[in-house]
C-alpha cells in the first residue's frame, strides 16, 4: 500500500517536525494516565481503610479510569499529523473493545480446547482421550439426560406459558399489573430463587407441622407423607428445579410474545372473528403462524440459557442425587477435583451445543446490507 | 343477542380469573419469604408462614392441675372429664368440645385446655435482619423474651462489595460497547465486517469456555481474588451483547446530524462525546439495566475470581454459603435473601420500561 503524503505535514517541513514534537509531548498524558492506574491498583489492593471508603475510591478507579485511558489517548491521537489521526482513530474506538473480546472470548476458547486434548494435570498430551471417557461414563450420560431433561422441559414450559399468559393479558382488564407480577422473578437472583423454592420444598418430620408450602398442600390435602423433593425419586427431582427456572424466565417470553401479539394487524383479526372463527382457531391459526418468528428467537434463547443453568442446581442440591448438569459437572471436575482434562472436554461439548446457533446468527448477519 | 353478550362475558370472566390464579402463583412463592423474613425464629420453624392469616386452630386457653392428694395412676376428673393419665396424655375432648391433653410427666405435669378459636400469628420485628447485616456476633431477642447470641453474616458487607463489582462492571462495558459501536457504524477501516461478525459470533459463546483460561491469565498477573478481576471478567462476558445492541441502535441515527457536525470540523471524539452518547441515552439505559441485573445476580464468575475469600464476599456467594452452612435456619435464609434482591427489584420496577425495549431489542447472552 503507498504511503499518502500527510495533509498536516504539506505545507511545509518545519511543521512537520513542530507536529511530531508535539505528538512526542502530547502521548505523555497518556502515558501518565496508565501508570496512576497501575499504580493505584495496587495501592487499592494493600489499602487498608474502611470498607465504604475503599469501595467508593475502587469504584472512582475503575470507572474515572476508563474515561481518563480514553480521553488521553483520544488526544494523543489528535496531535499527529492527520492521516495517522484517520488511521488510529478507529483503534480507539474499537480497539478496546475487540482486544477485550479476543483476549477474554476468542482465545480463550482455543485455549479451552487445547486444555481438553491434555490429561487432569494440564501435562501430557493424550488426544481424543477424554473425549471418548467422557462419553462413555456413566455420570456424565447421566448429566445429559438431566440437561435434555432441562432442554425439553424447561424451554417447552417457559415458552408454551409464556404465549399463554400474554394472550390472557392481552385480553385481560388489567394488563401492565399481571404483567408485572409474571415479570418480576426475572429481577431475582438464582441464588436467592434457590432459597425461595428451598423454602416452598422445606420439608419437617412426620409429627410437626410442615413449614414448607409444598409438604404443607402435601401433608394436609393429599395425606402423603412429608418429602424432600429435591433430593427424592431421582430423575423427577430434576422436575422441581426445572419449575423454579420456568418461574424465573416466563416473563421474558411473556414480554416478547406480548409485543409480538399487539403487532398483528386487527384487520387480519377481525377478518377472522367476522368468518366465524372461534378464539382457539384464531389463535392456533393466525397468531402462532404471525408470530413464528418471535416463537422461534425465544425458544433458541431459552435453550442456550437453559443448556448453561449453573446456580439453580448448585444452590439447591450441589448436583447431588442426581440432579447435577453440563455447568456443574464442569464447575465439579475443574475446581473439586481439578481434572483440567475432563472439565475442558465438558466445556467444549457445551461450546459444541451452542455452534449451530452461532452459525444461524452469523449467516443472518452476512444478509444485512449495511454492511 | 343476549346469548352472545353474555358468553362474551363468561369468556372475559374466565380470562380474568385464570390469569388471576396465575399471578397469585407466581408471587406467593417471593410473598412467603418476604413475610418469613420479618417473623420471629422460633415461629418460623414450628409453623407455617400462611399462619399469619386469621385461622382456625387449636388455642390454650387454660392450664388445670389435678387437686393435691389425688390417685394419678388411676381415673382422675378434670375440665369435666374422667379418665387415666393415659387417656390424657393421649388428648380427649370435653362435652364442650374442648381438647384436654396432659403436658409433661404424670407427677409435675398438667392437662391443657384447647379450644378451637380463630388466630393468626403476627409477631414481626427486624431481628432476623438485624442479624445477618452484622459482622460481628449479634444478640438477639426472641419472642419468648429469651436471648441468643450468634455470629452475624456481615451482609451488609457483602452489600458493599456487591455496589463495588456492579457499578464498574456496568459501566465499563458499556463505554467500551458505545466507542466500539460508533467505531463500527460509523467509521471506515480495514476489517471492520470481520471484527463485527466477530462480535455476532462472540454473543453465544457459553462464558464457561472462557473461565480457566482466563482465571490463569488473572493468576499470572496477579489480580485474582481483586475487583478488578470480576470487573474485567463481567466486562468481556457483557461486551458481545451491548456491542450489538448499542450498534443496532447507534447505526440507525440520523445521518444528516452526524455529516453536518463533519462539515463544522468536529472529531470523531467529539461528535461521540457531544453527539452520539446523549442522543443513545435509551439504549444505554436498557443496556445499563440489564448489565446491571446480571451483574448483581451473577453467582458463578463472583465465585470463580473473587471465590469465598472473607471480607471479598459478594451478596450471592454470602448467601449460597449460608445456605451451605445453616441451611435450616429459615430466619437467617429467608432476611438474607430478600436483601439480595431489595437493589435489584428496585431498579427494576424503577426502569421496568427501559428494560423492556432492551429485551425487544433482542438479546442472547453469553
Amino acid at each position: 500500500m503507498a504511503v499518502p503524503i500527510p495533509r498536516g505535514a504539506a505545507p511545509s517541513p518545519g511543521g512537520s517536525t513542530n507536529r511530531a514534537g508535539l505528538a512526542v509531548v502530547a502521548v505523555v498524558p497518556f502515558i501518565a494516565a496508565l501508570a496512576f492506574l497501575y499504580w493505584g491498583f495496587f495501592f487499592l489492593r494493600d489499602l487498608q481503610a474502611d470498607r465504604v471508603l475503599v469501595v467508593v475510591l475502587a469504584i472512582i478507579w475503575g470507572v474515572g479510569g476508563m474515561v481518563l485511558l480514553f480521553t488521553t489517548a483520544n488526544f494523543f491521537v489528535e496531535q499527529l499529523p492527520i492521516t495517522w489521526t484517520q488511521r488510529l482513530t478507529p483503534i480507539i474506538f474499537v480497539g478496546p473493545a475487540v482486544a477485550m473480546l479476543i483476549w477474554a472470548l476468542a482465545i480463550p476458547t482455543i485455549r479451552t480446547f487445547i486444555l481438553s486434548l491434555y490429561d487432569s494435570a494440564g501435562l501430557k498430551f493424550v488426544g481424543l482421550t477424554n473425549y471418548v471417557a467422557v462419553l462413555q461414563d456413566p455420570a456424565i450420560l447421566s448429566v445429559l439426560r438431566n440437561n435434555l431433561l432441562w432442554i425439553v422441559f424447561g424451554t417447552s414450559f417457559t415458552v408454551g406459558a409464556g404465549l399463554l399468559i400474554a394472550v390472557f393479558a392481552d385480553r385481560s382488564s388489567y394488563e401492565s399489573a399481571a404483567k408485572a407480577f409474571i415479570f418480576m422473578p426475572m429481577a431475582i437472583s438464582f441464588v436467592g430463587a434457590g432459597v425461595i423454592w428451598n423454602f416452598v420444598y422445606a420439608a419437617k418430620p412426620v409429627d410437626a407441622p410442615q413449614i414448607g408450602l409444598l409438604n404443607a398442600i402435601w401433608v394436609s390435602l393429599f395425606h402423603g407423607q412429608p418429602q424432600a423433593w429435591t433430593a427424592s425419586f431421582p430423575p423427577w427431582n430434576n422436575f422441581f428445579l426445572i419449575v423454579i427456572v420456568i418461574w424465573l424466565q416466563t416473563g421474558y417470553s411473556m414480554v416478547l410474545f406480548s409485543a409480538a401479539i399487539k403487532g398483528i394487524p386487527s384487520e387480519l383479526l377481525e377478518a377472522a372473528r367476522v368468518d366465524g372463527a372461534n378464539e382457539v382457531r384464531i389463535f392456533l391459526s393466525i397468531m402462532i403462524p404471525t408470530i413464528m418468528g418471535t416463537i422461534i428467537t425465544v425458544t433458541t434463547t431459552v435453550i442456550i440459557f437453559t443448556l448453561k443453568i449453573f446456580d439453580v442446581v448448585w444452590v439447591m442440591t450441589g448436583g447431588n442425587y442426581d440432579t447435577s448438569v453440563i455447568a456443574t459437572e464442569f464447575y465439579r471436575q475443574f475446581f473439586t477435583y481439578n481434572n483440567n482434562g475432563y472439565g475442558a472436554t465438558i466445556a467444549v461439548i457445551l461450546m459444541i451445543a451452542v455452534i449451530p446457533v452461532m452459525v444461524y446468527n452469523l449467516r443472518q448477519f452476512a444478509k444485512r446490507e449495511v454492511f | 343477542m343476549p346469548t352472545q353478550r353474555r358468553s362474551k362475558f363468561m369468556s372475559s370472566l374466565l380470562v380474568n380469573g385464570l390469569l388471576a390464579v396465575i399471578c397469585l402463583a407466581w408471587t406467593i412463592p417471593t410473598f412467603g419469604l418476604f413475610v418469613s423474613s420479618f417473623r420471629d425464629r422460633i415461629d418460623i420453624n414450628s409453623t407455617g408462614w400462611w399462619t399469619i392469616f386469621p385461622h382456625r386452630e387449636q388455642v390454650e386457653i387454660a392450664q388445670l392441675r389435678p387437686e393435691a392428694g389425688t390417685d394419678l395412676s388411676g381415673p382422675m376428673t378434670l375440665g369435666g372429664v374422667t379418665a387415666t393419665f393415659e387417656q390424657f396424655q393421649a388428648g380427649i375432648k370435653n362435652p364442650q368440645g374442648q381438647l384436654l391433653t396432659w403436658v409433661g410427666n404424670r407427677r409435675i405435669g398438667y392437662v391443657a385446655v384447647q379450644e378451637v378459636r380463630w388466630t393468626a400469628n403476627t409477631t414481626f420485628s427486624l431481628e432476623n435482619y438485624k442479624q445477618v447485616l452484622a459482622s460481628n456476633n449479634y444478640t438477639a431477642k426472641l419472642k419468648d423474651g429469651t436471648t441468643e447470641t450468634q455470629q452475624g453474616d456481615d451482609m451488609a458487607g457483602a452489600f458493599l462489595n456487591s455496589l463495588a463489582v456492579t457499578i464498574p462492571s456496568t459501566v465499563i462495558p458499556i463505554a467500551l460497547a458505545a466507542f466500539a459501536a460508533y467505531g463500527f457504524a460509523w467509521m471506515k477501516f480495514p476489517g471492520r465486517k470481520m471484527l463485527f461478525a466477530l462480535v455476532v459470533a462472540l454473543l453465544v459463546v457459553p462464558l464457561q469456555i472462557a473461565l480457566v483460561p482466563i482465571l490463569q491469565d488473572f493468576v499470572t498477573l496477579h489480580v485474582n481474588g481483586s475487583f478488578l478481576a470480576v470487573w474485567l471478567a463481567h466486562t468481556a462476558f457483557g461486551l458481545p451483547l451491548a456491542t450489538y445492541l448499542l450498534y443496532n441502535y447507534i447505526s440507525e441515527l440520523p445521518n444528516d446530524i452526524l455529516e453536518s457536525a463533519f462539515i463544522d470540523g468536529a472529531s470523531h471524539f467529539t461528535i461521540f462525546t457531544r453527539l452520539i452518547l446523549p442522543l443513545s441515552v435509551p439504549a444505554l439505559a436498557s443496556f445499563a439495566i440489564f448489565q446491571f441485573l446480571w451483574v448483581w445476580n451473577d453467582y458463578l464468575i463472583a465465585l470463580v475470581f473473587l471465590g469465598s475469600k472473607p471480607g471479598f464476599q459478594l451478596i450471592t456467594v454470602r448467601l449460597a454459603e449460608i445456605v451451605g452452612s445453616r441451611g435450616q435456619q429459615w430466619h437467617l435464609l429467608t432476611a438474607g435473601a430478600f436483601l439480595t434482591m431489595v437493589l435489584p427489584l428496585v431498579v427494576f420496577f424503577s426502569l421496568q420500561r427501559f428494560f423492556v425495549r432492551g429485551l425487544l431489542a433482542g438479546s442472547v447472552k453469553g
